[in-house]
């Protein structure tokens, strides 16, 4: 999935010389937590987040001269360089910035224009798509070889049953390389004969299915 | 304590077939009712017809367009592809003639057994036919076609302004009720249901707790899969209490799938017939300690059809007219007649052998994590109480 398909394009900028007060004002009307600083071109020189802005603010216990602190340009509290993704870099890539970084927003750059912005909620939303946990279905697990041909082979198994899948994960089994764990998630509340067919074609199923209780 | 219940029913309700292969089987309601007369509590003047829902009352819940689809479908006219908009024509609810109508009789009985009880001619009633939790406003879904529940308690709502309670025991996320009113706080939803993470729909997680003026106003405990009797009355019992203390409901519904029990084919759950007994009598005394009585309750999922699903039903109807589940032994009558049919062989006793169950690794943590699921759902109920 490439970051084009999830970022926000609505986003929230202020330039340099907005002063602190402004970027509180913007964070709480908009409910963000992270401003891009951009300059005339649209070119983002900056950013700051929900916490730059309020280490720079005053203590609520504070009054009168203080308080002028608001009143500093956010162009002496923004980050810089500002790390930022393209419109046709992939979500995993995403993923790993916002862990390698540990910071969770990035400003989505073309032709050194500011575009959009993608955050870690956005790419957590995408992940329960890609799980497709968010959709009715049943989930089945099964340890499979890892080798050529296991995934269609299991996959013909749904098949043979019209059973549409919602979608498929592959992970690594414990520490052993020779196995996957493969898991299917599929649109029916009724899984009993694939997970029959399955078992019946020799594939390992794991929790809860491995289980055979007492129905026979 | 003598109540005036009413038993819904009418061979009608067998139409309610996909096909032979399909797990859903209507099949079980008449099993459930002749063990009911085999066992001299279900009288002729018990029972009351179901009727056709009309169009109208099917709208109170449901998309005009599906209702046209479901039509369609049932006289073959609907092409495939303009069925998978609706849910109709898959594995789960296929098309089959006549689905409309014999989809509205099960509505139809349910709206009959709200009118039974709000309108006080019974105190409680009982619709075997219905509780057809997974119906959504313009799809069909998990077997099934309109939801006879959404449907009744809109009905409920704009008939009679009553606030509703509605219990889901059923081992599968009600997840079509939840979502039709997730945002009225004049009827609150409690599922209880094997966690989602295996199981469909999947849905049911303890952090969806409604929206807007609805928010909290729904609760969901997902409880582990291999879960036992005594860990999933614990949190029945206190879920159901709490929420009737802090909810206080003129009127409760409860959907009763018999689909927990060990035997079951489709679910992880490992129940016994003693959850089968407790589930009415609790239901009954909250009805009668919060409700005046009014309680009206559904069937639901459950495909062990033979072996759990008379049983169970048979019991919440024993409540309902005794005040107590039956013990001792299935009626013979009963066992003659249907054992020459039946594929496996029928329990002796309303009562389960504990060895129903097989013995479950991990049963103190399964125990442990559903007491931790019922706190945090609670969470709301406690605080809003004191």
């Amino acid at each position: 999935m490439l970051v084009e398909k999830i970022m926000k394009t609505d986003v929230q900028t202020l330039p340099p010389t907005a002063t602190i007060a402004e970027a509180l004002k913007l964070l709480q009307k908009h409910r963000i937590r992270h401003i891009p600083i951009t300059d005339a071109k649209k070119q983002v020189i900056g950013i700051v987040s929900d916490r730059d802005v309020r280490d720079a603010s005053p203590s609520i216990f504070s009054e009168g001269s203080e308080q002028e602190a608001l009143q500093n340009e956010i162009q002496t509290i923004m980050s810089q360089p500002v790390v930022s993704t393209h419109p046709l870099d992939f979500v995993e890539e995403i993923a790993s910035i916002f862990y390698d970084e540990e910071f969770a927003c990035l400003p989505v750059v073309s032709n050194n224009r500011l575009i959009g912005i993608i955050t870690e909620k956005d790419m957590l939303q995408t992940l329960i798509q890609l799980t497709g946990t968010n959709l009715q279905s049943s989930h089945i697990e099964i340890k499979a070889p890892h080798k050529p041909g296991i995934l269609p082979e299991v996959a013909s198994i749904f098949g043979k049953r019209k059973t549409n899948i919602t979608s498929v994960l592959v992970y690594p089994y414990d520490d052993d390389p020779h196995y996957k764990i493969l898991v299917f998630r599929i649109q029916t509340m009724n899984p009993l004969p694939v997970i029959e067919d399955l078992r019946e074609a020799g594939y390992e199923l794991l929790w809860p299915n491995d289980q055979m209780g007492s129905t026979s | 304590m003598t109540c005036t219940p009413s038993f819904i029913f009418s061979d009608a309700y067998l139409t309610y077939h996909f096909n032979a292969d399909h797990p859903f089987n209507q099949k079980r309601v008449v099993l459930a009712k002749e063990l009911l007369e085999a066992a001299n509590t279900l009288e002729e003047n018990d029972i009351i017809e179901p009727r056709l829902a009309t169009d109208e009352e099917l709208e109170l819940f449901h998309d005009k367009a599906f209702i046209q689809a479901v039509k369609k479908a049932g006289s073959g006219q609907l092409a495939e592809d303009e069925g998978m908009e609706y849910g109709l024509g898959t594995e789960d609810t296929p098309m089959f003639a006549n689905m409309h109508e014999a989809s509205s009789y099960l509505v139809g009985g349910s709206l009959n057994a709200v009118d039974a009880v709000l309108e006080g001619n019974s105190t409680h009633a009982l619709n075997l036919g219905g509780g057809l939790h997974h119906g959504f406003k313009r799809k069909a879904s998990g077997f099934c076609i309109y939801n006879d529940a959404a449907v009744a308690i809109k009905y409920i709502r704009q008939k009679y302004n009553a606030k509703v309670l509605y219990v889901d025991t059923d081992a599968h996320h009600g997840d079509g009720v939840q979502w039709a009113f997730y945002e009225d706080p004049n009827v609150c939803t409690l599922s209880i249901h094997e966690t989602g993470r295996y199981l469909f729909p999947g849905t049911g997680h303890v952090n969806e707790r409604g929206i807007k003026s609805g928010h909290g106003y729904s609760f969901n405990i997902p409880i582990d899969a291999f879960t036992e009797d005594a860990s999933f009355l614990q949190v029945y019992e206190s879920a159901f209490r709490e929420i009737c203390a802090y909810f206080k409901p003129d009127v409760i519904v409860t959907q009763n799938g018999a689909d927990a029990h060990a035997y079951d084919p489709l679910t992880h759950l490992c129940a016994t017939m003693s959850i089968y007994e407790k589930i009415p009598v609790l239901a009954h005394e909250m009805a009668h300690q919060y409700c005046g009585g009014k309680w009206i309750a559904l069937g639901g999922g459950g495909y062990d059809i033979w072996r759990v699903v008379p049983r169970a039903w048979a019991q919440i109807w024993n409540v309902m007219k005794t005040g107590q589940p039956k013990q001792g032994n299935i009626p013979d009558a009963w066992l003659r007649k249907w054992q020459p049919k039946a594929p496996v062989t029928l329990p002796q006793t309303w009562h389960d052998d504990p060895h129903v169950v097989p013995t479950i690794p991990r049963k103190a943590e399964i125990t442990e994590k559903n007491a931790k699921f019922l706190l945090t759902a609670l969470k709301y109920a406690q605080t809003k109480q004191s």
